[in-house]
């Protein structure tokens, strides 16, 4: 418990050192177009994947669950779409980018930890974890809200073209259901969500990294920690948010 | 010149650092020396400020750097460089990348001011044509230049370097060593290295500090070291061949 308490007290310490002025604005914008591509852009390959193949079991799933003469077929595209823009897109995709770009992160700056290039940096008097982190919380921030628009887009694809390509439904009265009761609100409810897990998974990974010591090993360490500690503090920040953007 | 006073560091309670005070001169090579795991790399990280002394206070010639907030500390910072064991070249970074950082956080020029200047500091290392290569690319000694090339590419007042030629051959290792005491002597730096090795202590050695298990043990010019009668400095002086067969000649 102690520790818990003694870790939440350094991971403030350092987020305010991430969010103390930057050094020269042109360099953090190179920077933050930099980590887009890395952290964001990177990620549309595993997003986009993961997205269609859920959105087509979630499709087949719904149509044989709900396969029944008093439930209109249309349902099964408005759960679809519910599954897919409510939890989804924003908290299973969440979890799944904080196990790509977290340990990527954990293990970057770990690595750069052990082998003295943060210490490089701040024996030139730069801010490091200003350096190194600020940008990649700014480009996943902004980046991830895009993923989960587009993880929602991919997933409804995918179950309407499971709906053509196996006859299981009939393709129009899965549209039918797509825009059955849609509300704006949902999609920023989504939306919302997902800020606040890329802030966590990227400033939580950061964390893991900056303050590895020791070897490999402990990179490794370190990296695992990241994964595990964001997505947990995902679900209970899914949780959180849930009742208090829902109810 | 660079001096500690009374200087003490612990970790988790155990101290690393005794009660340690020394001055260093400008204009000239001083090494620390001391066996593998007898505080040489705190000691060098104390006197930059990458750790906080628990007691005792680092001058900066006449300021004294300990008591500074990050604020204060930066502006000194612009006049230091450092090398550290490994290179710490910036992994996603190019060599002439990594030369021409401190010039693009820190300074207003143009771009090819810059370049010139990293071209210049590249070329006085020797490495004039790796502008374009990662650190993965480059050999021992060549990732050991292109991080003395970012050190003094501020021009700085002060230089420290942490065991400069630790994984190198000896040819390559002499000449880092000359390569650092030149840019001494050429730029009348403070110049800070550690090292175990005898061989960097005979060749570039103006002043050399003697640290045993957290204590300077003792301190003097190369021509002393071999004859102080001291037990512990003996055994580590003539743990190499070198050193004895320079005792034998001398007598
Ligand atoms: N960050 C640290 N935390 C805890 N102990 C450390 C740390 N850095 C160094 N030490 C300990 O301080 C002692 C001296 O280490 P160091 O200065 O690296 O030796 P060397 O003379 O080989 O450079 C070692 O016993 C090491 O375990
Ligand atoms: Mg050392």
């Amino acid at each position: 418990m102690l520790s818990i308490i003694e870790s939440l007290g350094k991971y403030t310490l350092l987020m305010q050192k991430v969010f103390s002025r930057p050094e020269k604005m042109r360099i953090y914008r190179e920077r933050i177009m930099y980590e887009m591509e890395a952290l964001g852009l990177n990620s549309i390959g595993l997003t986009a994947i993961i997205s269609i193949f859920i959105g087509c079991a979630v499709t087949l799933q719904m149509a044989i669950t709900l396969e029944s003469p008093f439930i209109p077929q249309f349902m099964i595209g408005y759960a679809t779409r519910e599954v897919m823009i409510l939890e989804f897109s924003s908290t299973v995709v969440a979890l799944i980018l904080a196990g790509k770009v977290g340990s990527n992160i954990a293990s970057e700056i770990g690595t750069m930890r052990i082998t003295e290039q943060i210490d490089a940096l701040e024996v030139m008097g730069v801010n490091s974890a200003s350096y190194l982190i600020l940008p990649k919380i700014v480009a996943t921030v902004f980046f991830f809200p895009f993923l989960a628009i587009f993880s929602m887009l991919i997933g409804v694809a995918g179950g309407y073209g499971i709906a053509v390509m196996t006859g299981i439904m009939n393709p129009m009265e899965y549209i039918d259901g797509l825009k059955y009761c849609f509300y704006l609100s949902e999609v920023t409810y989504a939306v919302t969500k997902m800020v606040f897990f890329a802030f966590f998974i990227t400033s939580i990974s950061a964390y893991c990294g900056y303050y590895a010591k020791g070897n490999s090993l402990e990179v490794g360490k370190a990296s695992t920690k990241a994964v595990v500690v964001s997505s947990v503090v995902i679900m209970i920040c899914n949780l959180i948010l849930t009742q208090l953007l829902r109810t | 010149m660079i001096k500690a006073e009374n200087v003490i560091k612990s970790f988790e309670g155990r101290t690393v650092l005794k009660d340690i005070s020394v001055e260093f001169g400008t204009g000239q090579t001083n090494l620390i020396i001391g066996r593998s795991g007898s505080g040489k790399t705190v000691l060098l990280k104390s006197l930059v400020g990458l750790h906080d002394v628990d007691e005792g206070a680092i001058y900066y010639d006449d300021i004294c750097f300990s008591k500074l907030d990050f604020k204060a500390r930066k502006a000194i910072r612009k006049d230091v460089g450092m090398i550290f064991q490994g290179g710490a070249l910036l992994d996603a970074s190019t060599v002439a990348e990594n030369v021409k950082l401190p010039l693009d956080l820190f300074t207003e020029q143009s771009e090819e001011e810059k370049m010139e200047r990293v071209n210049l500091c590249l070329k006085r290392v020797n490495l004039d044509n790796a502008h374009k290569l990662y650190p993965s690319e480059l050999s021992g000694g060549m990732v050991k230049r292109a991080a003395i090339a970012r050190a003094i590419v501020m021009n700085p007042r002060y230089l420290f370097c942490d065991e400069p030629n630790s994984g190198l051959d000896p040819q390559t290792s002499i000449v880092i060593d000359n390569l650092i005491s030149d840019i001494t002597k050429e730029y009348n730096i403070t110049t800070i290295i550690n090292t175990h090795d005898m061989n960097s202590v005979m060749e570039i050695g103006e002043k050399i500090v003697f640290i045993y298990e957290g204590n300077k043990w003792w301190e003097g010019s190369k021509d002393d070291i071999l004859h102080t009668g001291n037990k512990e400095l003996d055994d580590f002086v003539f743990a190499s061949a070198m050193a004895k067969r320079a005792k034998m000649a001398s007598k």
